[in-house]
């Protein structure tokens, strides 16, 4: 059973790794070589290249091996505090994060809660909740900034509204659905029983839209994580993940920038998954789990 | 018997349950109204219980429905114990069982038995002592733990009706309660239902698409035919209170199917 599950994961893990260094290898030859026309050298065999291509200081694709060796240097070898640790970034980026999930959420929930009552705002906020998600985020991250900083509201929270903004839409768009799940049969019943609309709302819609709930929570932290970084990259100089990629691509420190990259999905995958554990638990109270 | 009731006159006797004078409903469809009901008159005695047979789209559910103030008439009167079915509703006057048992999935089978007594207000250990009733009344006690989807259809059934009897109605709608299951469980549970009728002094109306069922459990039958619905017959049943399956045999039993089953052939030719 464990090995059955086990290997289809280590095959696709490895497939996965053997295809980036074949792509480092291919897409660093042709830099590797200059550096050596360069140099004057002429007398370097195959597997010279391959593994100078690994090694670079800045390659273009860095090897796996050389994003863990940054991972393992700016992770445990850096003191938290320093702001060369990748912690001391990801842990602005998750205060971020959580306060932008949190604003976000509450919104996308109120707002769903909303729609479900009230039919004539289904039809006139759905599209302005929808149109508000076609604009580039990256265009829009900086106005924020501005528009907040004339009201002296700087630091964190101009990063977590933006986050917000990413995270309140699928929380609203899976919560509607959730809260419209019951069927024609369980609102029957509640109308048999004379129920008013605050009871059917607790004891049916509620608890009937649990699975969807954490669907769009899942969502919802991914966005608003994705929202956090791109705020840090609009305004670089209070630290953060996104702010390392900026500080990487500015000085061609690819290395630097995979390895934010990859916090960076660490700390989604994380948060993903606290919530995965959050819906298992309440699903086995609610007798979902079988 | 299937005289129009004059409702304003008094008639409604605390022994009558359900009166239905002249009662017509149409539903608007995307094709244009389709009349799903047409001159329906009915008095039903308190205790009665009384089975709505007829082929599919006779407006037999839509006739159980109208009663319980889940559809509107377009014309005529309803009353039931005296009320309009809305007063009725709000007085908590029925229970209704549906064709699926409609349990919630998050609630286990003693939580869905306590929904109704949870929004109307009961206390908690009213609650839990009238639970405990209504799972020995269906023979479920000792599942109350369980969640629906560990029980098997005939079970969930049993507790949707624990469900709707639980807050103690005078009047039970069932809507094809059994509809979804086989024949021996069917069996077993039309056996349990009479029980539980004659212990508890209901008052029965019963959607059916089975004759022996409607036969078998019956003090009256409501042949209805469709397009649009109506009452095309209303059969006596006299069977004694305590029958057993075993009255299926007679030729008593025999003969009011057969008459059922004339009824609904009748009630279907004028359709094409």
């Amino acid at each position: 059973m464990r090995i059955d599950r086990a290997l289809p994961v280590t095959i696709i893990v490895a497939a996965l790794i053997a295809i980036w260094y074949v792509g480092a290898i291919f897409m660093n030859t042709p830099l590797q070589r200059d550096f050596y026309a360069n140099a004057g050298r002429t007398d370097y065999s195959a597997a010279d290249l391959a593994l100078a291509d690994l090694n670079m200081d800045r390659p273009k694709l860095p090897a796996p091996h050389q994003i863990v060796a940054e991972l393992d240097k700016t992770v445990l070898e850096t003191a938290p505090t320093s702001k060369r640790s990748l912690v001391y970034h990801a842990l602005i980026t998750l205060q971020e994060t959580l306060l932008g999930f949190a604003i976000g959420s509450t919104l996308g929930i109120g707002l769903a809660i909303l729609i479900v009552n009230l039919k004539v705002l289904e039809k006139s906020l759905m599209p302005w909740i929808v149109a508000s998600q076609t604009i580039p985020i990256i265009a829009l991250a900086p106005m924020i900034v501005v528009i907040l900083n004339q009201f002296d509201i700087t630091g964190v929270i101009p990063k977590a509204v933006i986050a917000a903004y990413l995270s309140f839409f699928p929380v609203t768009v899976g919560m509607v659905k959730g809260l419209r799940s019951p069927d024609p049969l369980q609102l029957d019943l509640m109308r048999t029983y004379c129920a008013t609309r605050a009871q059917t709302f607790l004891k049916l819609r509620a608890p009937a839209s649990a699975p969807f709930f954490f669907a769009s929570m899942k969502i919802g932290v991914a966005a608003a994580l994705v929202g956090a970084v791109v705020a840090e990259v609009t305004k670089s100089e209070d630290g953060g993940l996104g702010a390392r990629l900026l500080a990487g691509s500015y000085y061609g420190q690819t290395v630097q920038i995979w390895a934010a990259l990859f916090a960076a999905a660490a700390l989604s995958a994380t948060l993903v998954g606290l919530i995965g554990v959050a819906d298992r638990i309440v699903s086995r109270r609610m007798g979902f789990a079988r | 018997m299937l005289s129009p009731l004059a409702i304003n006159e008094k008639a409604a006797d605390s022994a009558r349950v359900i009166d239905i004078a002249g009662l017509s409903l149409s539903f608007t469809t995307a094709d244009g109204p389709v009349q799903a009901l047409s001159g329906i008159n009915l008095a039903v005695e308190r205790g009665q219980f009384i089975s709505f047979i007829g082929p599919s789209g006779c407006g037999k559910t839509t006739l159980l429905r109208a009663i319980a103030d889940l559809e509107t008439p377009s014309a005529g009167v309803i009353r039931v114990n005296g009320m309009s079915p809305q007063q009725a509703r709000a007085n908590r006057a029925y229970g209704y069982v549906f064709q699926a048992p409609a349990l919630y999935p998050w609630r286990n089978v003693e939580r869905n038995i306590a929904l109704p007594l949870e929004i109307m207000g009961y206390p908690k250990a009213d609650r839990q002592a009238r639970v405990a009733r209504g799972l020995d009344l269906v023979n479920l006690t000792g599942f109350g733990k369980k969640f629906p989807w560990q029980l098997s259809g005939g079970m969930q059934q049993r507790a949707s009706i624990a469900r709707a009897l639980s807050f103690d109605p005078d009047l039970l709608l069932m809507d094809e309660p059994f509809g979804a299951l086989d024949e021996i469980v069917r069996d077993k549970l039309n056996e349990q239902l009479l029980r539980l009728w004659d212990v508890t002094k209901k008052t029965v109306l019963f959607v059916t698409h089975s004759i022996p069922e409607a036969v078998f459990l019956s003090t009256r039958i409501v042949v209805m035919s469709p397009r649009p619905g109506r009452i095309h017959d209303v059969i006596e049943c006299g069977f004694p209170r305590d029958r057993t399956l075993d009255i299926r045999e007679t030729p008593q039993f025999l003969e009011v199917a057969n008459r059922v089953r004339h009824g609904l052939r009748e009630g279907h030719s004028y359709e094409d």
